[in-house]
């Protein structure tokens, strides 16, 4: 680990380091005030995580012993940027018997690493293409 | 009575008197392993064990990897540690029990332990445990060290008005999370909006979650209504799951949608899901548990709702089913998740059951004791009764202050609710007018605020929601617009109070395990870790904290029992005079009972516990003695003011050797002057049940012993009410108020009572 790693002296970030937390625009928790939202010039945009947020939580639970929360948080990240229809047809097509064959899942996962650069999450979805494979997902449910 | 032969009885009749208790409504399960009815330990278990080769699982209670499941291969890839797994494995099951319950082995060490423990192997570890060690070893491990607590907010219209009126009371009493769920599924987004609004009322941070089929509840929180989310359903065997329509990738990639979305997210298990589903595999309830927690934690969720949840009422019909709740929400916080743990689902009629279910909980603190308190009335429940109702809310309010537990929720007075309540409607009424949603009116929104539940108002129906939520759906509005309609319309600190819980999502700092928000600022295992190590660690209520949880309402003081009897101060005086005649003497008269008086008799308390004027109780009891043919002396004692040395002293200044002793709050004695203290001849010890005919028949009967005879001594009957519960406070008080007028050696006074006719 290097020295730069965030830690549990570094949370709440919002508290501790306000420095780091940014909105979707680049905007502080500062500038996220009410007047704000009512001119206009902050909207439901600026209110969204950010994956460099995940990443950096992702960090802070790793130092407290959570492993498996940070890769949640990694691959949650990767996901910030996929909008919403495309999570919910993932989503979908992971549920039992929604994919017929092993191909539309490995083409899902094929589509998250290329046209939105979520590798871990592709390999997630690729493995879970073996393992219905393996214990028969892959047929018609009525 | 007569010799004639009965009918010998085919029945004691307790039988029938338990058949009328609410307990008998609880219909209860023999213990069946291969029909899923067993809680700890089924002969279809597996024996805990592992094996690691290379760096990877190559065997997990008694199954080759070959042989997995879906559900053992998550686990094994995702939750088992292979470092820490030889080591884990090989400690044995009860050295690890006592540990768990070691104050001196820290919460840490075990949590690092469990990441290389198998579901068997857990399971089988707080098998060891009792209940008592279950509840100590469970606060001992769960991993946020304030406890909190979660309320549903639902009713039976779906009427937006009174989930905000209900969002905002909830919030009051303290809640930390709220959640809501619907009668008619396309009313969600109308619940969202107004319980998002409710819970904005009087102060910021109580996260809040609709309840929806996954995809509505993940596109309401897109929209920004909700904090958290909490039904992701996981399962204990493959058949399960795949009836519950996902699998362990399905669900883990949900989990992952909500973080990259910002919203707190807990996964549900418990307990008897399996087993309603059909497809427990003959495993115990325990084991099948142990491995839903252990493939949460594999999905990197922070938390879980577990412990029953809608499982528990078929696993309270078991044998040690309210233990194994126990162990499984033991098992979920060594796993180091944040446990909302159960409480929830209505598991019995009988209130006794009820109480007996909270309390490990409440003594021992949690995450969220309930998950999912009803804070509304029972019938208002969407989700079903839960454990404690609206109906129960101060009874646990009680509980806290009796066992000076932190149950995560605070009593609120009267006029502050009425006020949020108000508050609330009309802020969520600006909102749909302003959004032209709806227009509700005056009298809509005053039936609601007064209302205890959906049967008294007359507000929306279902119907008129649907459109409400329809529109809302199709109009595209999000938390920013409502914020915006607040503030347009005057409600800014409800405006802000709702941004700064859409704010929350930016930092994300609200995802970490147990994360909940007080006094503005973000609590979770992170910053405020549980760091129990015995008497003096770990949490403990503070004064402050203490001082709101003992402000309970209606509480008896000294000034408000001397008022109380001011009032009647005035009365008495238009009834009776009492001059003071001087010293009392021994009596020669053998027609004399004396009544002895208490020494604040008519000087300063004026009526008995039951109500009645002391005037009317002197008048019975001296129309009594006359009656039965003696004469009545009225004594005021000094020295004391028990009630048998106030009956034995009367006894042994009068003529006769009778005596009647009575102190002000209407406890009375006949006694004889030749009798132990405490052995007296006949005793009124339940004042507050004595009516004034007892009080003549005492007469009476002390004129009959005075005379030698032996009467029919008089009995006050009880219906087994708890006098003591009711009036020992006041009794108290009372009682003092005489102590402070007794002097030692001071001698009694004859007085002279005088009947003015006033009533």
């Amino acid at each position: 680990m290097s020295a730069d790693k965030l830690t549990v002296a570094d949370y709440p970030l919002a508290e501790k380091r306000p420095d780091l937390v940014r909105g979707k625009r680049g905007k502080s928790v500062d500038e996220l005030t009410l007047d704000a939202v009512l001119d206009g010039t902050v909207t439901m945009e600026d209110l969204r995580i950010t994956g460099l947020a995940l990443a950096q939580q992702a960090e802070i639970a790793r130092a407290v012993g959570r492993p498996t929360l940070a890769e949640n948080f990694e691959r949650a990240a990767e996901l910030v940027e996929v909008p919403g229809e495309t999570i919910m047809e993932i989503y979908e097509l992971l549920r039992p018997g929604r994919a017929q064959t092993k191909d539309q899942l490995v083409a899902a996962a094929r589509d998250l690493r290329d046209k939105h650069g979520a590798q871990r999450m592709a390999a997630f979805v690729e493995e879970a293409a073996e393992v219905y494979e393996r214990r028969g997902l892959f047929r018609k449910r009525f | 009575m007569t010799d004639a032969p009965r009918p010998s009885p085919n029945r004691w009749k307790r039988f029938s008197d338990w058949d009328e208790r609410p307990l008998r409504l609880d219909r209860f399960a023999v213990e069946d392993a291969a029909s899923g009815f067993s809680a700890f330990a089924s002969p279809y278990d597996p024996k805990p064990s592992g094996a690691v080769a290379g760096g990877t699982v190559t065997m997990m209670d008694g199954k080759p990897a070959a042989d997995f499941d879906m559900i053992d291969l998550f686990i094994a890839r995702y939750h088992l540690d292979p470092e820490v797994m030889p080591e884990a494995m090989a400690i044995p099951s009860i050295e690890l029990a006592r540990m768990l319950v070691d104050m001196s082995v820290p919460r840490d060490r075990l949590v690092r332990l469990a990441h290389g423990l198998t579901p068997a192997k857990l399971a089988d570890v707080v098998a060891h445990l009792s209940a008592l060690e279950i509840a100590f070893a469970y606060g001992k491990m769960r991993a946020r060290k304030t406890p909190g607590n979660q309320g549903h907010v639902t009713n039976a219209k779906d009427d937006p008005l009174q989930m905000a009126a209900d969002a905002a009371t909830a919030v009051a009493f303290g809640f930390d999370e709220i959640e809501t769920t619907m009668r008619v599924a396309r009313n969600s987004w109308s619940n969202a909006v107004a319980c998002a609004v409710g819970a904005a009322v009087g102060r910021w941070g109580t996260l809040f979650q609709c309840s929806s089929e996954e995809a509505e509840e993940l596109r309401i929180g897109m929209a920004g209504f909700t904090s958290y989310a909490e039904t992701v359903s996981v399962y204990g065997t493959e058949k399960s799951f795949i009836d519950g329509d996902d699998t362990p990738w399905s669900k883990a990639f949900l989990a992952a949608a909500y973080a990259s979305r910002g919203i707190k997210m807990r996964c549900t298990s418990g307990a008897g899901s399996e087993l309603l589903m059909g497809f427990h595999e003959k495993k115990s309830l325990l084991y099948l548990e142990a491995r839903c927690l252990c493939l949460q934690r594999a999905m990197g969720v922070q938390g879980t709702q577990n412990g029953g949840i809608d499982g528990a009422p078929v696993t309270c019909t078991v044998p040690g089913g309210m233990r194994e709740l126990m162990a499984e929400n033991l098992i979920a916080v060594w796993l180091d998740l944040e446990c909302a743990s159960g409480n929830d689902a209505r598991p019995t009629e009988s209130e006794i059951r009820v109480g007996a279910k909270i309390m490990p909980y409440l003594i021992s603190g949690s995450d969220l004791i309930c998950s999912g308190f009803g804070s509304i009335l029972k019938y208002d429940n969407s989700f079903n009764p839960s454990l404690l109702n609206g109906e129960e809310l101060e009874d646990y309010l009680v509980l806290q202050r009796d066992f000076e537990a932190d149950g995560g929720l605070t009593p609120v007075e009267e006029t502050r609710v009425l006020e949020l309540r108000k508050r609330a409607v009309e802020a969520l009424s600006a909102v749909l007018e302003e959004l032209d949603l709806a227009k509700p009116t005056a009298a809509m929104k005053a039936s609601v605020v007064a209302a205890s539940g959906s049967d008294e108002t007359e507000s929306y129906l279902p119907r008129d929601v649907a459109l409400i939520s329809e529109a809302i759906q199709a109009k595209g509005i999000t938390v920013v617009d409502v914020i915006r309609a607040l503030a347009r319309r005057g409600y800014r600190d409800e405006a802000e109070n709702l941004l700064k819980v859409v704010r929350l999502r930016v930092s994300g700092d609200y995802l970490q395990t147990s994360a909940v928000v007080r006094n503005g600022h973000v609590l979770s295992a992170v910053n405020d870790p549980n760091d129990y190590l015995g008497p003096g660690t770990g949490y403990r209520v503070s004064e402050a904290r203490r001082a709101e949880l003992v402000a309970i309402r209606d509480v008896l003081t000294r000034e408000e029992v001397l008022r109380a009897e001011g009032v009647h101060k005035a009365a008495e005086a238009k009834r009776i005079s009492y001059k003071t005649l001087g010293p009392a003497g021994s009596g020669k008269d053998t027609r004399e009972v004396v009544v002895g008086v208490s020494p604040a008799f008519g000087i300063k308390l004026f009526q008995t516990v039951a109500g009645h004027p002391l005037s009317a109780i002197l008048r019975a009891l001296t129309d009594g003695i006359a009656a039965g043919g003696c004469r009545a002396r009225v004594v005021r004692m000094r020295h004391t003011a028990d009630t048998s040395f106030l009956g034995l002293s009367a006894a042994r200044l009068a003529g006769s050797g009778v005596g009647i002793g009575i102190q002000a709050k209407g406890t009375a004695v006949i006694h004889h002057k030749d009798r132990l203290p405490h052995n007296n001849l006949e005793l009124f010890s339940n004042s507050p049940i004595t009516r004034l005919e007892h009080y003549r028949r005492m007469g009476e009967n002390a004129a009959a012993y005075a005379n030698g005879k032996l009467p029919e001594p008089v009995v006050v009957p009880t219906r087994g009410e708890a006098m003591g519960a009711r009036y020992h406070a006041r009794v108290s008080l009372i009682y003092a108020i005489e102590t402070e007028l007794t002097a030692e050696g001071a001698e009694p006074d004859d007085i002279e009572i005088t009947f003015l006719g006033g009533t």
